[in-house]
């Protein structure tokens, strides 16, 4: 169990980042959240993986009170940021140093099988390609089991075939471990294929605008109809939400708009 | 570190890039294009003063430079000179980059002794290093300490300002990741802060040394028995110019020959780099 209680962030510069934010989450829920630009997406993850600390409320794993970086909660950033001096391997194995060899070496190498790397242990991190870099990244969180798992947009930077495929990789490191995850996008295809449910936040200050429930076996048909529902609902409440106050009064003339975010 | 151990998968990988084994077998290729020039000059000089075109009196010819060596070399004296030039530069090198680490480091890792130190360090570097010179002899003596006192300021000032630089300007994306796997503090210094100012700071004590080999010159003009320094005041005063050019060349291999010393040793630190240095 996951939870997150009237988190508020207000930066030093008076920013109202985050206001008021609640979620809860059960084990091994994906969570995807969107939201246009600048509504406090990222400052939640940075929250939660105790980067940065909150204005007011409380972050919970298990009921144990989450105030910097824990070794329950991981987090997969927008970019790769691998350490260039380490070998693909050592990269993965990075927060594993306390393990004994043996134990290390195996975990790295099923990480890195997972996602599809098994012969670049060996290889320094400039010599992959951007969505290989990110794979690694992803492994690096994964190897070490935490109980949350927090990505940034981490696919973003990605053309749509290695995305496909990245979601695969993921979902495969998330069956063998059934974390907890919550994933920031801002593909809300991409939200609606990996997510239990999506929650769509709105900005100035952040905060969770409406939730919808994802209700569709996985591996997820993209032409299905269940998911094709849920994506249209999702991309209404994004719509809904960045022309916010006067929501109501424009629900009606609101199809059709461009979405600028 | 780790390097990454050798497995067939490395030896495909790196065979691929333009990395290790593809620059050695082009060494011997491009290092006789570097010598082309100079040899050509020189060359040229020695037919000009062959064939009477040049006197060659003040600018001897390369085979009058190279008696002069091999008479100073057959003699012993040479050697005596090279220990004593290069004891004096890496002892001061020695000092200077101790020193400069230390301080850079710790300008870099605290605002509160940078704001101290750094203004004093700033100015001192404005102060032209020769100018030390009559105060170093007073304080030292006209002996030893002294000259290696000069050139560990020489050497100083690069190696400071290098490793203050670095620390500044490390990835704050990178300590993210140390703090989100909970490394201590020693942890994150030794696991993130240092391997990510080791290429800075290699160029930094470069340049260093660099900067020792010209200080070196300057102290032993300030009066030396020995030393190469010696060797050109010398050959001014007994009119030698060739004992002069004789030394010169010797600085300039001995100088190259400890630069590269220093960048073949600290050279498996930096492979992991993603830099085009490979000609550096
Ligand atoms: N360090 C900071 N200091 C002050 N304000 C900040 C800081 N970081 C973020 N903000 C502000 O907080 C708000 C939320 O930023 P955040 O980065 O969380 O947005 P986001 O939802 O991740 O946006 P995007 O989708 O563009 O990445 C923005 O208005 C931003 O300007
Ligand atoms: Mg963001």
């Amino acid at each position: 169990m996951f939870t997150i209680e009237r988190l508020t962030k207000t930066y030093a510069d008076g920013t109202r980042a985050l206001s008021d934010v609640s979620i809860a989450l059960e084990a091994g829920e994906i969570l995807g959240v969107v939201g246009g630009s600048g509504c406090g997406k990222t400052t939640l993850l940075r929250l939660v993986a105790g980067l940065d600390r909150a204005t007011g409320g409380r972050i919970a794993v298990d009921g144990e009170t989450i105030e910097g970086p824990h070794p329950a909660v991981g987090i997969v950033f927008q970019e790769p940021r691998l350490l260039p001096w380490l070998s693909v391997a050592d990269n993965v194995g990075f927060g594993l140093v306390d393990r004994p060899r043996a134990e290390r070496l195996e975990r790295v190498a099923d990480a890195l099988a997972r996602v599809g790397l098994a012969d670049y242990g060996a290889r320094w991190p400039r010599e992959l390609s951007g969505g290989q870099q990110q794979r690694v990244a992803i492994a690096r969180a994964f190897v070490t089991s935490p109980k949350v798992l927090l990505l940034d947009e981490p696919f973003s930077a990605l053309d749509a075939f290695t995305r496909a495929s990245l979601h695969e990789h993921l979902l495969s490191l998330w069956e063998a471990g059934r974390q907890t995850i919550v994933i920031v996008t801002h593909d809300v295809e991409e939200a609606v294929t990996l997510a239990d449910r999506v929650v769509v936040m709105r900005p100035c200050p952040g905060r969770v605008y409406e939730t919808i429930s994802v209700h569709a076996e996985r591996p997820r048909d993209r032409l299905g109809v269940g998911f094709d529902k849920a994506k249209r609902r999702v991309l209404n409440a994004l719509d809904r939400s960045l022309r916010a106050p006067d929501v109501e009064r424009d629900r009606a003339a609101a199809q059709g708009d461009a979405l600028w975010w | 570190m780790n390097a990454p151990s050798t497995s067939p998968l490395t030896d495909v990988v790196d065979a691929a890039p333009p990395q290790a084994p593809r620059s050695r077998v082009h060494a011997p290729g491009r290092w006789l294009i570097g010598l082309a020039l100079p040899l050509a000059l020189a060359l040229g000089w020695e037919l000009a003063v062959r064939f009477g075109l040049a006197q060659g009196r003040l600018m001897p010819p390369p085979s009058r430079i190279f008696a002069a060596l091999t008479a100073l070399a057959r003699s012993g004296e040479l050697t005596t000179h090279i220990i004593a030039t290069l004891m004096r530069v890496l002892a001061g090198f020695a000092l200077g980059a101790v020193a400069g680490t230390l301080m850079g480091a710790l300008a870099g890792a605290s605002e509160l002794s940078r704001r101290i130190f750094d203004p004093t360090l700033q100015a001192l570097r404005a102060v032209p290093s020769i100018a030390w010179v009559p105060l170093f002899l007073l304080w030292l003596g006209i002996f030893e300490a002294s000259k290696v006192a000069l050139i560990a300021v020489g050497v100083f000032f690069p190696v400071y300002l290098g490793v203050a630089g670095a620390i500044e300007g490390i990835d704050r994306k990178l300590l993210e990741v140390g703090r989100v796997f909970r490394l201590s503090q020693a942890g994150m210094v030794r696991r993130v802060m240092l391997p990510a100012v080791l290429p800075e700071w290699l160029i930094a004590l470069r340049s260093g040394l660099g900067l020792g080999f010209m200080f070196v010159v300057a102290a032993e003009f300030m009066g030396a028995s020995e030393g190469l320094g010696y060797l050109l005041v010398d050959g001014q005063q007994i009119g030698k110019p060739d004992q002069i050019l004789a030394a010169i060349i010797t600085f300039a291999v001995l100088g190259k020959i400890c630069d590269a010393v220093l960048v073949a040793a600290t050279r498996p630190l930096v492979r992991w780099q993603d830099t085009a240095r490979s000609s550096l």
